[in-house]
């Protein structure tokens, strides 16, 4: 693909970004709420982890674990966009129809934006806040604590690029099925409970009992955050952490084609509200 | 391809609407069973409009004016029938339709509204792969014929309604469309408003020889700009043909306001008259012209009564297409 082939979706996507950036009001609050739910995630999961007990998860690794799921929390597909939840019930969708864009990636794009604008507004502090400040305070024990080597690097963020295109190949999807359904709420209510618990931002997916652990490892929504958290702490390493990148791309495809398939379809049978 | 811009050829659409009986027990029984309705919202549709004309889409509420747009455009799929704008079939090939399309629909934004109307104008350049170049010249043009200069920086939300209507015109233009749908452009705008987007769509029509649809329920928008009307009611095409013999068919009448100096005359006998109104000081009479001509009866009304003024009058519009609807009993 060319520059130009590229250049309605690179700017629908920076309009969003730049669009998305501005929250500030929302990104405090979100941030004192994450650090608030990060600390008690810590302080209970010391205390169970604190003894000579048999687990598979170190602490040192747990605690990482919840603070890089409390940054990175926003990468959830937490709900469709609003703003086309809006244009469905206005009508307004009926312009998205008049671009001559491909409409799946043009919503793809706008998914991006949001999948990164507002993580990032809200990873940021707390990195700095955990990883910096607390150790730098005495308290690196209780901090985000170093990743485990240049591999694990360099894993990580080729596994944090594969969360953003699978977390955006979600997005879309709820967004097509918001179009279809003509509604966001029972879309939303789905998948929020959905995305907390099999992501591992609840519990770190290690954790949960050992017959569970083989179809937690495939499922969708590990790629999210379970894989590159546990690459980050070295939990996940060498081949193990290359098998996780390519279930995340693998699940990226399969999303990205259903959407697509469903998209067309609720194309074809748009009828678009209020004449 | 023919000469034809656009060639609409026995378009039908019907839709499927879910129905519900009113009561509780109906409304579970709905979860288990669904009743659905088969709307037809047009039926049969044929017309064909050349490049550079400029046609008046009317009819009432619910009458297909609107699927029939979004058939065009390339946004719904038509049930039966073909249709070809500018030798593409919209809805087989949507991408390649619609960047040589402009559309304004009159009740929806296309501008993103936290974005000042500059910066939504540039995401259109781009999602239409508008040459920069190409870009300044038009939307300089746009901006001076459209007087948008003072909004540009103004987010989309701040904008009244006359504004924004104007934003959104110049918006559809961006990439030179040869084709325009314009679907109620004038919807709830005041007076001046309305006045302007006449102007603009005019000479866009005149000057720069851009084909244009447009739906309306103003029917002095038709009076100013269509040469050419199609009424639509309930999904098929009652008239096509222009303005003046839509009048000829639906009310012919002519009306003639005489003012008097002092009391009216109890009773008029006037061949082929009848009054049709009575106020204090004058009377109208309505006549047809076929049977009588204006200037007998204007004749015979100054030689026997003591007449202050004359006024020769038409039906307003909006009274000949009530009537027309009336006759065709699609009213609403």
């Amino acid at each position: 693909m060319t520059a130009s082939a590229l250049r309605p979706y690179h700017a629908v996507f920076r309009a969003r970004f730049q669009l998305l950036l501005q929250y500030r009001a929302a990104a405090i609050a979100g941030f004192g709420t994450q650090c608030w739910w990060g600390t008690i995630k810590v302080m209970i999961f010391s205390a169970f982890l604190a003894g000579p007990v048999a687990s598979p998860m170190t602490l040192r690794e747990t605690i990482d674990y919840i603070w890089l799921g409390q940054a990175f929390l926003m990468l959830l597909p937490w709900s469709a966009d609003p703003e086309l939840a809006r244009m469905v019930r206005s009508g307004d969708i009926a312009y998205e129809r008049l671009r001559p864009v491909d409409g799946y990636a043009y919503w793809y794009a706008r998914a991006v934006a949001r999948r990164t604008a507002t993580p990032l507004l809200r990873a940021m502090p707390m990195v700095l806040l955990t990883g910096v400040v607390l150790p730098s305070l005495g308290y690196g024990r209780w901090g985000l604590g170093p990743p485990a080597g240049i591999a694990a690097v360099l894993l990580f963020i080729a596994s944090m690029a594969l969360v953003v295109a699978l977390a955006s190949a979600f997005s879309t999807l709820l967004d097509v099925l918001v179009v279809m359904t003509l509604s966001e709420r029972g879309v939303n209510i789905l998948v929020a409970p959905l995305a907390i618990v099999f992501s591992g931002s609840l519990i770190p997916l290690p954790l949960l009992p050992e017959w569970l652990q083989p179809f937690m490892q495939y499922q969708p929504f590990a790629g999210l955050l379970d894989s590159p958290l546990r690459i980050y702490s070295g939990h996940l390493g060498g081949w193990s952490a290359v098998g996780a990148l390519g279930r995340q791309a693998v699940w990226t495809v399969l999303l990205v084609a259903l959407g697509r398939a469903i998209m067309r379809r609720a194309m074809a049978r748009l009828q678009t509200q209020g004449g | 391809m023919s000469d034809s811009a656009i060639i609409v050829d026995r378009l039908t659409k019907t839709f499927r609407v879910a129905e519900r009986r009113p009561g509780a027990w109906n409304a579970l029984a709905g979860l288990v069973r669904r009743h659905y309705r088969e709307v037809r919202a047009i039926d049969d549709i044929s017309f064909r409009l050349a490049e550079g004309e400029l046609l008046g889409f009317v009819g009432p509420n619910g009458a297909g004016k609107s699927t029939t747009i979004k058939i065009l455009c390339g946004i719904l799929e038509p049930t039966a029938g073909q249709c070809t704008v500018g030798g593409i079939v919209p809805w087989r090939e949507r991408v390649r339709h619609v960047a040589r399309i402009g559309a304004v629909f009159g009740q929806r934004t296309q501008l993103w509204w936290d974005l000042p109307v500059i910066e939504s104008f540039a995401l259109l350049r781009d999602i239409y792969r508008v040459p920069p170049e190409r870009y300044r010249q038009t939307s300089d043009e746009l901006i001076a014929r459209l007087d948008l200069g003072r909004l540009l920086a103004t987010p989309v939300r701040q904008l009244s309604l006359g504004q924004r209507m104007r934003c959104e015109i110049a918006a559809s233009l961006l990439h030179e469309p040869r084709v325009l749908f314009l679907d109620e452009p004038t919807i709830g705008l005041d007076a001046v408003a309305k006045l302007a987007v006449r102007d603009f769509v005019k000479t866009l029509n005149r000057e720069h020889g851009v084909t244009v649809i447009l739906t309306t329920h103003d029917m002095h928008d038709i009076e100013a700009l269509a040469e050419r009307v199609i009424v639509i009611g309930k999904g098929v095409i009652l008239a096509d043909g222009s303005l003046a013999s839509l009048r000829r068919g639906a009310l012919a009448e002519r009306r003639l306001r005489v003012h008097f100096a002092g009391e009216p005359p109890a009773t008029i006998e006037l061949p082929g008259a009848a009054v049709r109104q009575r106020e204090a000081r004058s009377i109208e009479l309505a006549f047809d012209p076929r049977l009588t001509s204006a200037h007998r009866l204007i004749a015979s009304v100054a030689s026997e009564f003591e007449v202050e003024d004359i006024h020769l009058e038409e039906p307003p519009i909006e009274e000949v297409i009530a009537r027309f609807y009336a006759q065709h009993e699609v009213d609403g």
